[in-house]
């Protein structure tokens, strides 16, 4: 029982990289980018070939960051210069990056375990959730930061008003590119982690991660409230770990007769109430406050008028 | 200070669409002039300003600011010489960034945007310093939503953030069109003083007649992409409306046709 949670907060971490990446498209950029489901294998794959090639484990972690923000960059390109919808330079990317990876990779699978990796000291799970915690809230700390320079303001700006930053002399085809490029440096990272952590990487690990990214920022909204960067970014980071303790004890409840195999239409189901309810709700809503308010109206209206009658 | 030497741009060339947005422009605005335009609906007032600003390009002409042609030049390049607000009041601000970081964004207005902090202390004193000459308050809710403000209040922030770096080229777009008289009032005040005080070079396209006559130095009347009419100062002290439109009729031949025209 101990062992799945610290599991599944462990996985929760290292999968936090990749929801602040997918909240950066997602939320930052209102872009959604599928390009995460390629980019996330091309993390894993180059931080395992680099490792069972005998490269340093943090030399090949950033090298796999590093090509995740390559392969942003390329969705960036496609989108900004190619004037492809945003939706369809994700999807062509993701389709480009399975033959690209296969390429990286040579092979479908490559085992990581027996050799070093950058969390293969890190033995007493205890340890490794404290460390990750450290790292992930640095991260996190530092997106905070760069959202609040002159350059990070624009790239807010271009998610939410891109007519306005452009009057204002920013370049937003530019600032896309920089945000989606660090959203799937973030992803890459993140599967390189993983890999890096369950000992091994597999051309097909990056099925779904959109979905899961989406899954983690909305539940973790709808817990802690999306008022500040500050918030919005620890949302992401408590959403992913929120995630996998879900996932973890829904696997272990076996009344529910669950599959591994099912989690992804759970994952789905999860992302369509949370983006359909709201809306739902905020309709709902409005309709009720005009209703209310005519009522009002019409009542003061109407004891405007019987008061006028009384003084005749 | 600002030049358009015989621009002229076509929508959906070559369609049985195509329409003459603009004709063989020249124009020229002198610093610290304050020019109105008006027009009916179509004369091309909108496209004028996206041309300057370089939201489109010109099919043919030039475009130049102190001499210097800018007529390729992107947006976002131009934009240190040129302050803009548009209709919308939406349109200026970003919903979900706080009052600071707005004015910060556009602080950073012809500099290069770097890892330095957007808003730090010294740049909170100025924004707040300029925010009170507003008169409306916003000083004290830097950091409110501009998401929360009202049409009125976000227009006069972007009116502030559209000059309070002193652009060359101040365009308004009939930007107090989408507000009630009593706030469209207070905007149409805000502008004289802030252009008054800072002498900005402004070009002003405005659907109320009354608005166009009483503000500025000089007023252009524009019809089917041409500027068919340019009156002075000295000829603009002694205008009303009424013989505002019979210019209009007598050059153009026919009414001045606009839906929303406020003849006020």
């Amino acid at each position: 029982m101990l062992d799945s949670l610290t599991g599944a907060i462990i996985l929760g971490l290292l999968y936090a990289f990749m929801a602040l990446g997918v909240y950066i498209t997602f939320r930052i950029l209102d872009f959604p980018d599928l390009t995460v489901d390629g980019s996330f294998t091309t993390g894993a794959g180059i931080t395992a070939i680099l490792i069972s090639h005998g490269y340093s484990p943090l030399l090949a972690t950033l090298a796999g960051f590093l090509g995740g923000m390559a392969a942003g960059a390329c969705t960036g390109l496609l989108h900004t210069k190619g004037k492809i919808n945003g939706l369809l330079s994700g999807i062509l990317m993701m389709i480009a990056l399975y033959s690209i990876n296969m390429r990286i990779m040579g092979k479908p699978n490559i085992s990581l375990l027996g050799v070093d990796t950058v969390v293969s000291s890190l033995t007493n799970p205890w340890a490794m959730i404290a460390v990750m915690a450290v790292v992930v809230f640095i991260i996190k700390l530092l997106l905070d930061g760069f959202f609040h320079t002159d350059l990070g303001l624009a790239l807010r700006a271009t998610g939410d008003n891109a007519r306005m930053i452009r009057s204002l002399g920013a370049n937003t085809d530019s600032t896309k590119m920089i945000g989606i490029s660090l959203s799937n440096g973030l992803v890459a990272l993140s599967g390189s982690l993983i890999a890096q952590q369950t000992g091994f990487a597999d051309i097909s690990m990056g099925i779904g991660m959109i979905v899961i990214g989406l899954a983690s920022v909305i539940i973790g909204e709808a817990i802690l409230g999306a008022r500040t960067i500050f918030f919005a970014t620890l949302a992401a980071v408590v959403g992913s770990i929120l995630y996998r303790i879900v996932v973890a004890f829904a696997l272990r409840a076996e009344w529910l007769k669950l599959e591994t195999s099912d989690l992804k239409l759970i994952t789905a189901l999860i992302v369509i109430i949370a983006l359909v309810v709201p809306t739902t709700r905020r309709a709902w809503k409005q309709r009720n406050m005009a209703k209310r308010r005519t009522s009002e109206l019409t009542a003061s209206l109407a004891g405007a008028s019987s008061k006028r009658g009384g003084s005749l | 200070m600002l030049e358009l030497s015989r621009v002229s741009r076509l929508f959906n060339p070559g369609t049985p669409d195509e329409k003459v947005a603009l004709m063989n422009i020249t124009l020229r605005l002198n610093p610290g002039d304050f020019v109105t335009v008006i027009g009916s609906n179509g004369a091309g007032k909108s496209t004028l300003m996206n041309i300057i600003s370089g939201v489109m390009k010109p099919d043919a002409g030039d475009v130049l600011i102190d001499g210097k042609a800018i007529h390729h030049l992107p947006e976002h390049k131009r934009s240190r010489w040129i302050g803009r607000v548009f209709q919308d009041p939406m349109a200026g601000t970003a919903p979900h960034m706080t009052i600071e970081e707005n004015l910060a964004m556009a602080y950073a207005r012809g500099k290069s945007r770097g890892l330095g902090l957007g808003v730090n202390g010294a740049k909170r004193s100025l924004f707040r310093e300029q925010l009170a000459k507003l008169g409306i308050g916003l000083e004290n809710r830097l950091r409110a939503k501009v998401g929360l403000l009202s049409g009125g209040e976000r227009q006069a922030l972007s009116l502030l953030m559209a000059t309070f770096t002193k652009p060359q080229i101040l365009l308004l777009d009939e930007h107090t069109a989408a507000l009630d008289p009593a706030r469209a009032e207070l905007i149409t005040k805000l502008t004289r003083d802030i252009v008054q005080e800072m002498n900005l070079t402004t070009l002003m396209v405005t659907h109320n007649m009354e608005q166009a006559i009483r503000l500025g130095n000089r007023l252009i009347m524009m019809d089917k992409g041409r500027i068919i009419l340019d009156i002075p100062q000295e000829r603009k002290h002694d205008l009303t409306v009424e013989r505002l439109l019979g210019e209009f009729e007598q050059i153009s031949g026919h009414k001045l046709a606009d839906d929303r025209v406020v003849l006020g």
